[in-house]
Protein backbone atom coordinates (compact mmCIF):
# COMPACT_ATOMS: atom_id res chain seq x y z
CA UNK A 1 0.00 0.00 0.00
CA UNK A 2 1.36 3.08 -0.98
CA UNK A 3 1.15 5.53 1.70
CA UNK A 4 2.67 8.80 -0.36
CA UNK A 5 -1.05 10.60 -1.56
CA UNK A 6 1.17 12.37 -4.58
CA UNK A 7 0.26 10.92 -7.82
CA UNK A 8 3.78 9.02 -9.39
CA UNK A 9 3.97 12.50 -11.78
CA UNK A 10 3.90 15.34 -9.93
CA UNK A 11 6.59 12.51 -6.90
CA UNK A 12 8.76 12.31 -10.20
CA UNK A 13 8.77 15.96 -11.08
CA UNK A 14 9.70 16.83 -7.38
CA UNK A 15 6.76 18.74 -6.32
CA UNK A 16 4.00 18.64 -4.16
CA UNK A 17 4.76 18.36 -0.44
CA UNK A 18 8.33 18.72 0.71
CA UNK A 19 7.36 17.47 3.76
CA UNK A 20 9.02 20.35 5.58
CA UNK A 21 5.52 22.05 6.43
CA UNK A 22 5.16 20.55 10.11
CA UNK A 23 8.94 22.03 11.18
CA UNK A 24 8.31 25.38 9.46
CA UNK A 25 4.93 26.08 11.46
CA UNK A 26 6.37 24.90 14.70
CA UNK A 27 9.85 26.78 14.47
CA UNK A 28 7.44 30.16 13.84
CA UNK A 29 5.48 29.12 16.97
CA UNK A 30 8.66 28.60 18.66
CA UNK A 31 10.10 31.38 17.55
CA UNK A 32 7.07 33.52 18.09
CA UNK A 33 6.89 32.35 22.05
CA UNK A 34 10.69 33.23 22.47
CA UNK A 35 10.40 36.82 20.73
CA UNK A 36 7.22 37.42 23.37
CA UNK A 37 9.54 38.52 27.08
CA UNK A 38 12.60 39.76 24.74
CA UNK A 39 10.69 42.23 22.43
CA UNK A 40 9.01 43.28 25.22
CA UNK A 41 12.41 43.87 27.05
CA UNK A 42 14.02 45.55 23.85
CA UNK A 43 10.73 48.05 23.02
CA UNK A 44 11.50 49.43 26.90
CA UNK A 45 14.98 49.13 26.39
CA UNK A 46 14.68 51.41 22.94
CA UNK A 47 12.18 53.71 24.34
CA UNK A 48 14.54 54.58 27.09
CA UNK A 49 17.32 54.61 25.62
CA UNK A 50 15.65 57.38 22.98
CA UNK A 51 18.25 59.71 22.45
CA UNK A 52 21.13 58.26 24.48
CA UNK A 53 24.79 59.33 22.89
CA UNK A 54 27.63 56.81 21.87
CA UNK A 55 29.46 56.28 25.14
CA UNK A 56 26.06 54.79 26.92
CA UNK A 57 25.02 52.57 23.99
CA UNK A 58 28.23 50.58 24.21
CA UNK A 59 27.94 50.58 27.93
CA UNK A 60 24.30 49.44 27.71
CA UNK A 61 25.44 46.46 24.80
CA UNK A 62 28.48 45.75 26.56
CA UNK A 63 26.89 44.51 29.83
CA UNK A 64 26.86 40.62 30.24
CA UNK A 65 22.83 40.38 30.63
CA UNK A 66 22.44 43.07 27.46
CA UNK A 67 24.68 41.03 25.10
CA UNK A 68 23.14 37.75 25.91
CA UNK A 69 19.27 39.19 26.26
CA UNK A 70 20.57 41.41 22.14
CA UNK A 71 21.91 37.94 21.00
CA UNK A 72 18.84 36.64 21.22
CA UNK A 73 16.40 39.16 20.41
CA UNK A 74 18.60 39.73 17.29
CA UNK A 75 19.10 36.02 16.33
CA UNK A 76 15.53 35.04 17.16
CA UNK A 77 13.96 38.00 15.33
CA UNK A 78 16.17 37.27 12.06
CA UNK A 79 14.95 33.31 12.47
CA UNK A 80 11.46 34.15 13.07
CA UNK A 81 11.57 37.22 9.92
CA UNK A 82 13.18 34.60 7.89
CA UNK A 83 10.26 32.32 8.24
CA UNK A 84 7.73 34.82 7.84
CA UNK A 85 9.30 36.07 4.59
CA UNK A 86 9.60 32.95 3.04
CA UNK A 87 5.72 32.65 3.56
CA UNK A 88 4.96 35.54 1.87
CA UNK A 89 7.20 34.70 -1.00
CA UNK A 90 5.73 31.12 -1.39
CA UNK A 91 2.28 33.20 -1.51
CA UNK A 92 3.01 35.46 -3.91
CA UNK A 93 5.38 34.42 -5.96
CA UNK A 94 4.70 31.53 -8.37
CA UNK A 95 7.74 31.21 -10.46
CA UNK A 96 9.79 28.23 -9.51
CA UNK A 97 13.09 29.35 -9.97
CA UNK A 98 12.17 33.02 -8.90
CA UNK A 99 10.65 31.34 -5.88
CA UNK A 100 13.79 29.38 -4.55
CA UNK A 101 16.07 32.07 -5.33
CA UNK A 102 13.90 34.10 -2.73
CA UNK A 103 13.82 31.37 -0.59
CA UNK A 104 18.07 30.99 -0.36
CA UNK A 105 18.27 34.54 -0.68
CA UNK A 106 16.27 35.79 2.89
CA UNK A 107 18.00 32.75 4.32
CA UNK A 108 21.41 33.96 2.95
CA UNK A 109 20.80 37.69 4.61
CA UNK A 110 19.35 36.12 7.74
CA UNK A 111 22.66 34.32 8.22
CA UNK A 112 24.44 37.46 7.41
CA UNK A 113 23.19 39.90 9.76
CA UNK A 114 22.58 37.90 12.12
CA UNK A 115 26.46 37.08 12.59
CA UNK A 116 27.42 40.51 11.79
CA UNK A 117 25.36 41.63 15.08
CA UNK A 118 27.13 38.48 16.81
CA UNK A 119 30.81 39.56 15.76
CA UNK A 120 29.36 43.56 16.73
CA UNK A 121 28.12 42.96 20.03
CA UNK A 122 31.26 40.77 20.89
CA UNK A 123 33.86 43.50 20.20
CA UNK A 124 31.57 45.95 22.17
CA UNK A 125 31.78 44.02 25.02
CA UNK A 126 34.72 42.58 24.94
CA UNK A 127 36.77 45.89 23.96
CA UNK A 128 38.05 45.35 19.93
CA UNK B 1 -0.69 24.42 -27.20
CA UNK B 2 -3.05 21.70 -26.20
CA UNK B 3 -6.03 22.73 -24.40
CA UNK B 4 -4.83 20.67 -21.16
CA UNK B 5 -2.20 22.84 -21.02
CA UNK B 6 -3.71 26.11 -21.25
CA UNK B 7 -3.57 27.74 -18.31
CA UNK B 8 -6.59 27.61 -16.40
CA UNK B 9 -7.96 31.52 -15.20
CA UNK B 10 -9.75 30.90 -12.49
CA UNK B 11 -11.52 33.76 -10.60
CA UNK B 12 -9.32 34.32 -7.46
CA UNK B 13 -11.02 34.67 -3.84
CA UNK B 14 -11.50 36.84 -2.11
CA UNK B 15 -11.96 39.64 -4.77
CA UNK B 16 -10.36 42.53 -3.09
CA UNK B 17 -11.71 45.53 -4.88
CA UNK B 18 -15.53 44.77 -4.31
CA UNK B 19 -14.46 42.71 -0.51
CA UNK B 20 -16.15 45.13 2.32
CA UNK B 21 -13.06 45.25 5.02
CA UNK B 22 -13.80 43.94 8.02
CA UNK B 23 -11.68 44.40 11.53
CA UNK B 24 -10.97 40.71 10.99
CA UNK B 25 -9.38 40.87 7.32
CA UNK B 26 -7.46 44.25 7.79
CA UNK B 27 -5.79 42.80 11.07
CA UNK B 28 -4.56 39.71 9.37
CA UNK B 29 -3.33 42.04 6.50
CA UNK B 30 -1.69 44.47 8.98
CA UNK B 31 -0.23 41.75 10.63
CA UNK B 32 1.33 40.84 7.58
CA UNK B 33 2.59 43.96 6.44
CA UNK B 34 3.60 44.96 9.95
CA UNK B 35 5.82 41.20 10.06
CA UNK B 36 7.43 42.48 6.77
CA UNK B 37 8.19 45.99 8.32
CA UNK B 38 9.58 44.33 11.34
CA UNK B 39 11.93 42.17 8.87
CA UNK B 40 13.47 44.92 7.70
CA UNK B 41 13.40 46.48 11.54
CA UNK B 42 15.68 43.88 12.38
CA UNK B 43 18.38 44.49 9.46
CA UNK B 44 18.09 48.09 10.80
CA UNK B 45 18.75 47.12 14.72
CA UNK B 46 21.71 44.75 13.10
CA UNK B 47 23.07 47.97 11.52
CA UNK B 48 23.04 50.20 14.14
CA UNK B 49 24.87 47.31 16.92
CA UNK B 50 27.54 47.18 13.84
CA UNK B 51 28.08 51.21 13.61
CA UNK B 52 28.23 51.45 17.57
CA UNK B 53 30.85 48.89 17.38
CA UNK B 54 32.82 50.36 14.69
CA UNK B 55 33.74 54.25 15.61
CA UNK B 56 32.21 57.08 17.44
CA UNK B 57 32.02 58.90 13.68
CA UNK B 58 30.00 56.09 11.97
CA UNK B 59 28.09 56.06 15.20
CA UNK B 60 27.52 59.82 15.43
CA UNK B 61 26.35 59.45 11.64
CA UNK B 62 23.43 56.93 12.54
CA UNK B 63 22.22 58.78 15.10
CA UNK B 64 22.19 61.92 13.48
CA UNK B 65 19.43 59.96 11.48
CA UNK B 66 17.35 58.83 14.59
CA UNK B 67 16.72 62.17 15.71
CA UNK B 68 15.78 63.98 12.21
CA UNK B 69 12.26 64.42 12.29
CA UNK B 70 12.20 61.23 9.66
CA UNK B 71 14.09 59.35 11.71
CA UNK B 72 11.56 59.64 14.77
CA UNK B 73 8.67 58.89 12.45
CA UNK B 74 10.70 56.06 11.40
CA UNK B 75 11.05 54.52 14.85
CA UNK B 76 7.93 55.62 16.16
CA UNK B 77 6.32 53.70 13.45
CA UNK B 78 8.56 50.94 14.65
CA UNK B 79 7.47 50.77 17.78
CA UNK B 80 3.98 50.68 16.65
CA UNK B 81 5.15 47.42 14.22
CA UNK B 82 6.28 45.83 17.10
CA UNK B 83 3.65 46.44 19.70
CA UNK B 84 0.73 45.55 17.01
CA UNK B 85 2.70 42.45 15.69
CA UNK B 86 3.28 41.42 19.61
CA UNK B 87 -0.88 41.39 20.48
CA UNK B 88 -1.45 40.08 17.66
CA UNK B 89 0.80 37.57 17.34
CA UNK B 90 -0.28 36.55 20.88
CA UNK B 91 -3.89 36.74 19.60
CA UNK B 92 -2.42 34.19 16.84
CA UNK B 93 -1.19 31.87 19.39
CA UNK B 94 -4.39 31.06 21.19
CA UNK B 95 -6.47 30.45 17.97
CA UNK B 96 -3.21 27.82 17.43
CA UNK B 97 -4.25 26.33 20.51
CA UNK B 98 -7.82 26.47 19.79
CA UNK B 99 -9.54 29.62 21.81
CA UNK B 100 -11.34 32.21 20.47
CA UNK B 101 -12.59 30.94 16.95
CA UNK B 102 -16.02 32.50 17.77
CA UNK B 103 -16.95 35.57 15.68
CA UNK B 104 -18.02 37.74 19.07
CA UNK B 105 -14.34 35.84 20.27
CA UNK B 106 -12.81 37.16 17.09
CA UNK B 107 -13.96 40.70 16.99
CA UNK B 108 -13.73 40.97 21.18
CA UNK B 109 -9.62 40.02 20.82
CA UNK B 110 -9.17 42.54 17.07
CA UNK B 111 -10.57 44.88 19.11
CA UNK B 112 -8.08 44.64 22.36
CA UNK B 113 -5.35 43.87 20.31
CA UNK B 114 -5.87 47.28 18.29
CA UNK B 115 -6.42 49.34 21.50
CA UNK B 116 -3.31 47.88 23.43
CA UNK B 117 -0.70 48.22 20.74
CA UNK B 118 -2.26 52.16 20.07
CA UNK B 119 -2.23 53.04 23.85
CA UNK B 120 1.23 51.17 24.19
CA UNK B 121 2.32 52.90 20.76
CA UNK B 122 1.27 56.49 22.44
CA UNK B 123 2.55 55.87 25.95
CA UNK B 124 5.83 54.77 24.47
CA UNK B 125 6.37 57.92 22.05
CA UNK B 126 5.51 60.28 24.86
CA UNK B 127 8.21 58.30 27.18
CA UNK B 128 10.22 58.36 24.52
CA UNK B 129 10.18 61.70 23.52
CA UNK B 130 10.43 62.45 27.02
CA UNK B 131 7.09 64.83 26.84
CA UNK B 132 6.73 64.20 30.08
Amino acid sequence: MNSDLRTPLSRARGLGSARQGVHHWWAQRITAVALIPLVVWFAISLIMMSGADYAVVRAWIGSPVVMVLLTLTIVIGLHHGQLGMQEVVEDYVHGEGMKLALIVLLRFIAVFFGLAAIVAILRIGFGG
Amino acid sequence: MSVANRPVHRPLSPHLQVYRPQLTSVMSILHRATGIALSVGALYLVIWVVFASASPRTYAMFQSFNVSILGRIFLGGWLFCIFYHLCNGIRHLFWDMGYGFELKDAYRSGWIVVGVSFAATIVSWIVGLRLV
